[in-house]
């Protein structure tokens, strides 16, 4: 008789992503030269410097989690506003202008105003966050964001005691993004909310780089909103606006399809979507036979986050 | 011998295999973008996806140019979806899952568009299994009923592949219609041989009598076609 057992996979038999991009690369640039017949590797060069450079970590960051190749999160966003194939917003975000870049904050704020990101930049701390990045399609990435806590700006503006909800605009740009001029699918401009305890928390930042430069455009430029334990469509890009609200605002996926995009869409393994499961995950920059991983619950920050929840039916507020 | 084909059918068999050889080339330089898996696995079913609809088109293809001996290329063409989605189940469990059954197993039971893709493949690996010639002998009028399922196949296949999107339906459209326009060309064959036996039944000039009566009957009041044709033939 045979008894299996449960074989775990020591984390030494996991191929390091960056190991394993680089071997590609440095196969890839091998056969490049056997091909050309030049010496010069010209993939394994990098001289640019990144702009932030090496930053103070967060204490929220998870310092433990191997990071998602850059070259991978550059090259897989879901950036509606261009394109729905993940690797066209890489060039297409490329004529999407960001400097000079303002944002106008109104509505339930002592100071509201338009606010050039340069102003703003030299108010707050910037620093490393590294989170993990589940979107609702079932992958994940450990991105290493540069930015600042969104409540820290709120705090700047001086919020009403009024304002519950805190609503983000992306750039309305149908010149340079094809969907918004063409009107497909969703109703643009892009548009998400938080409630005002979520945008609050320490967790949430706003990023304006990624492993210590700045941000690629089309992984949101210059501006765009990180919230490690939603799902990754809470993330707005490219922001222009953020108002503050007395009562909840409509979000754009949620009006889209309201029964499978929720309001709150917290990352949660037992809530599936209603055509798929959300109870794994597969991890970008993992190889062929890597098991997915199991999601957590809140996308593992519960610690932080449950008490914000805890007197909710994550079902019904899904 | 189970398998005898002649060159061109030879040519088939291997050209077929194209999609899988240029898959392997991508995998071997590492085009297959930020998620390789998904994108392995996605090339898989898509390839499955266009051999069921190429095998569809067969039997249009050989009533509109009367050529002979395509059913052997429907066998073939079948033969590939079956082998495309066989990898495309392979790659989901082994690929994808590394065969971790717990976790596969709740990724089935609330995955609703995977349930679809079930179903398609039960239906094409029944098919595959029942492809030899002397299976096709020894099932009869059966085996033309348990074949004609391929159409219930591609349906579950277009939807198991609508299903899990969450924005862009062009290509699943693309395929459905497709579908539907080689179903239809079947719907329409078969009615138009149902009507044609019907008129088959008195010959010669009553033939024309019936239609022109017909056409005057159906004009006036609206009689079910039975009466008409049993009265004329009793004259």
């Amino acid at each position: 008789m045979i008894i299996k057992t449960e074989k775990a996979i020591p984390a030494s038999e996991i191929t390091d992503p960056l190991v394993f991009n680089k071997r590609r690369q440095i196969i890839k640039a091998m056969l490049a030269t056997m091909l050309t017949g030049s010496g010069i590797v010209p993939a394994l060069a990098n001289n640019n410097k990144p702009v932030w450079g090496d930053l103070p970590k967060s204490n929220l960051s998870n310092d433990s989690l191997l990071l998602t190749p850059a070259e991978i999160i550059k090259n897989h966003t879901n950036y509606y506003e261009f394109s729905f194939n993940k690797t066209d917003a890489t060039t297409l975000a490329q004529s999407l202008p960001v400097d000079p870049w303002s944002v106008e904050i109104s509505g339930e704020v002592e100071k509201p105003g338009s606010y050039y990101l340069e102003d703003i930049l030299r108010q707050q701390t910037l620093q490393e966050h590294i989170y993990r990045f589940r979107c609702v399609e079932a992958w994940s990435m450990v991105v290493p964001w540069v930015g600042f806590s969104l409540g820290s700006l709120l705090k700047m503006v001086k919020p009403l005691s009024t304002a519950n909800f805190v609503k983000f605009t992306t750039v309305y740009q149908p010149k340079i993004m094809p969907s918004q001029a063409n009107n497909t699918m969703l109703e643009w401009p892009y548009v998400e909310a938080l409630r005002m305890d979520e945008a609050m928390h320490p967790l949430t930042i706003l990023a304006v780089g990624m492993y210590g430069d700045t941000l690629p455009k089309q992984n949101g430029a210059p501006l765009r909103l990180v919230v490690p334990w939603k799902y990754g469509f809470k993330s707005i890009k490219a922001i222009v606006k953020i108002e503050l609200l007395k009562r909840p605002p409509t979000t754009t996926w949620n009006k889209f399809a309201p029964n499978d995009y929720g309001f709150y869409a917290n990352v949660n393994p037992e809530v599936a979507h209603p055509r798929w499961s959300q109870n794994s995950e597969r991890q970008l920059g993992s190889s062929f036979f890597t098991p997915r991983r199991q999601t957590e619950l809140f996308n593992g920050y519960g610690e932080q986050v449950a008490s914000l929840y805890s007197d909710m039916d994550l079902r019904h507020f899904f | 011998m189970v398998f005898q084909y002649n060159k061109l059918q030879s040519l088939t068999i291997i050209a077929c295999l194209l999609p899988l050889l240029l898959l392997l080339v991508d995998i071997a330089f590492n085009n297959l973008g930020a998620n390789p898996i998904q994108a392995l696995h996605m090339r898989l079913g898509d390839w499955s996806l266009r051999f069921l609809w190429l095998t569809l088109a067969i039997t249009p293809i050989q009533s509109v140019t009367k050529w002979r001996g395509m059913t052997d290329y429907r066998q073939i063409l079948g033969l590939y979806v079956f082998f495309y989605a066989t990898l495309h189940v392979l790659v989901y469990l082994l690929v994808d899952h590394a065969l971790v059954w717990h976790i596969i197993g709740i990724d089935i039971i609330e995955s609703s568009y995977i349930w679809l893709g079930i179903l398609a493949y039960c239906i094409i690996f029944l098919l595959a299994l029942t492809s030899p010639k002397w299976a096709k002998k020894r099932m009869g009028k059966t085996w033309k009923k348990l074949h004609r399922l391929i159409y219930i196949a591609a349906g579950a296949a277009i939807l198991h592949y609508y299903w899990q999107l969450k924005g862009n339906l062009a290509e699943p459209l693309f395929y459905l219609i497709i579908i539907i326009l080689l179903l239809s060309f079947r719907v329409a064959v078969w009615f138009k041989n149902r009507k044609f036996n019907k008129m088959m039944i008195p010959t010669g000039q009553k033939v024309q009598v019936m239609v022109a009566k017909q056409v005057v009957m159906s004009e006036t009041i609206r009689e079910p076609q039975v009466t008409i044709l049993k009265s004329d033939m009793k004259r």
